[in-house]
């Protein structure tokens, strides 16, 4: 259990998804232009990443790691190369189904989404947490703790460059740095910030 | 130049400055930082990018008219993964150790956004050899930025080129050191930010 929590903490803030391996940067800086959108885009991928790192966990591990398919009856089958085409699969498929879920309960924050909810899809975040999950060898429960903790780690990095990006519109910006560039110049600075982080251990 | 007509240099060009993929339609970022603290990665995931974006590009532009439009999606991501399987074999295979350090990067091709976003953008409404053009020049106007990223990353943070050491002995001696932040996650959000500044302010992009 308290190995469970410690990756938790350490997901959400040490090894930030966003700030320290730069994934899903592209909704990131797309997204962030107001505090209610960044929350509902922060709340998808966190709902998407709990539910596809575990089940890409049994898929890796029943279907596609060396010897998996023992069950079966076949010890030497080893499919890892057949990964990457499943892992997009699952998520595709989840997408599609969160998609469906927000716009029949929520249709403002459907169509304040647009077009960033299908993108969701290839946002690097969701498949990036799955390969880190295969590639880190995780069981099952750490599998579930760490697709929380990357979810809540993205969609805290995005509200809070959402706030800050809310009270930049009143700032002299030079011309050319405008937009792209300020924004990350500030994601820098934040990923800074989450240095500090980086002696927590419990 | 004589295999290419004025349009298809224009294919090619146009990515790499006016229209480039990071700095003006700002796609691909998620994995353009990451390989960045050494040039070697940074040119392997380059070669890796623009062979995927390029091929990915020829054959959804030739399956273009077979293809519903509800389900394009699905068979543009099956073409991309399949393209991004190979160069993980073939990486695997042949430069096992640079694949171990790209380590989750080379899948995150698939979710690169520059290749899904000039497959809808350019190959579904245009033929094989333009879409192949257009996919080159792309993947240059990105490894573009990531070379130059990696390039400050390693000279700044390890004082090295290609692994070779560039800064004289003399200097340290002297009392230089190596800047620490930029082998870190912010020198590369940083020198990023910088290179967009220079890059717009050439172009005059503005938002």
């Amino acid at each position: 259990m308290e190995n469970l929590i410690s990756l938790f903490v350490e997901t959400v803030f040490v090894n930030n998804i966003l700030l320290a391996y730069f994934l899903g940067m592209c909704s990131f800086l797309a997204v962030s232009k107001r505090v209610d959108t960044a929350i509902g885009l922060g709340l998808a991928v966190i709902f998407v990443e709990v539910i596809t790192v575990p089940t890409n966990w049994a898929i890796y591990n029943y279907l596609l790691a060396p010897g998996a398919l023992s069950w079966a009856g076949l010890p030497d089958v080893d499919l890892s190369f057949l990964g990457f085409i499943s892992y997009i699969a699952v998520i595709a498929a989840m997408v599609q189904l969160v998609e469906m879920i927000i716009d029949r309960y929520s249709p403002a924050l459907y169509s304040s989404l647009g077009i960033f909810l299908p993108l969701i899809a290839v946002n690097c975040a969701i498949l990036g947490a799955s390969l880190f999950m295969v590639e880190r060898e995780y069981t099952l429960a750490e599998s579930a703790v760490f697709g929380l903790g990357s979810g809540v780690g993205f969609a805290m990095a995005i509200v809070a460059m959402a706030a800050i990006r809310e009270k930049l519109r009143y700032s002299h910006i030079p011309e050319g740095l405008r937009g792209l560039g300020i924004t990350m110049l500030i994601t820098g600075l934040m990923a800074m910030a989450f240095m500090s982080f980086s002696g927590i251990s419990l | 130049m004589s295999l290419l007509s004025k349009k298809d240099q224009g294919f090619l060009k146009d990515p790499l400055m006016d229209n480039n993929p990071i700095a003006t339609q700002v796609l691909g970022i998620c994995s353009a930082l990451a390989v960045t603290v050494q040039l070697q990665t940074a040119v392997v995931m380059s070669i890796a990018v623009i062979s995927v974006i390029s091929f990915s590009n020829v054959l959804i532009s030739l399956v273009r008219n077979k293809v519903p439009s509800n389900i394009r999606i699905i068979v543009e991501l099956a073409i991309i993964a399949t393209l991004v399987i190979l160069v993980d074999q073939i990486l695997k295979a042949f430069l096992y150790d640079i694949s171990k350090q790209l380590s989750v990067f080379v899948g995150l091709i698939i979710t690169n956004c520059i290749v899904l976003g000039r497959a809808e953008a350019f190959a579904l409404q245009n033929k094989p050899w333009p879409s192949f053009l257009d996919g080159v020049g792309n993947g240059l106007g990105y490894s573009m930025i990531l070379i130059a990223v990696a390039f400050g990353r390693e000279l700044l943070g390890s004082g090295t080129l290609f692994g070779f050491q560039v800064i004289p002995d003399a200097a340290y001696a002297a009392g230089y050191q190596n800047m620490g932040l930029m082998v870190l996650a912010p020198g590369a959000f940083i020198l990023l930010g910088l290179i967009i500044w220079v890059q717009r302010a050439i172009t005059g992009v503005a938002e």
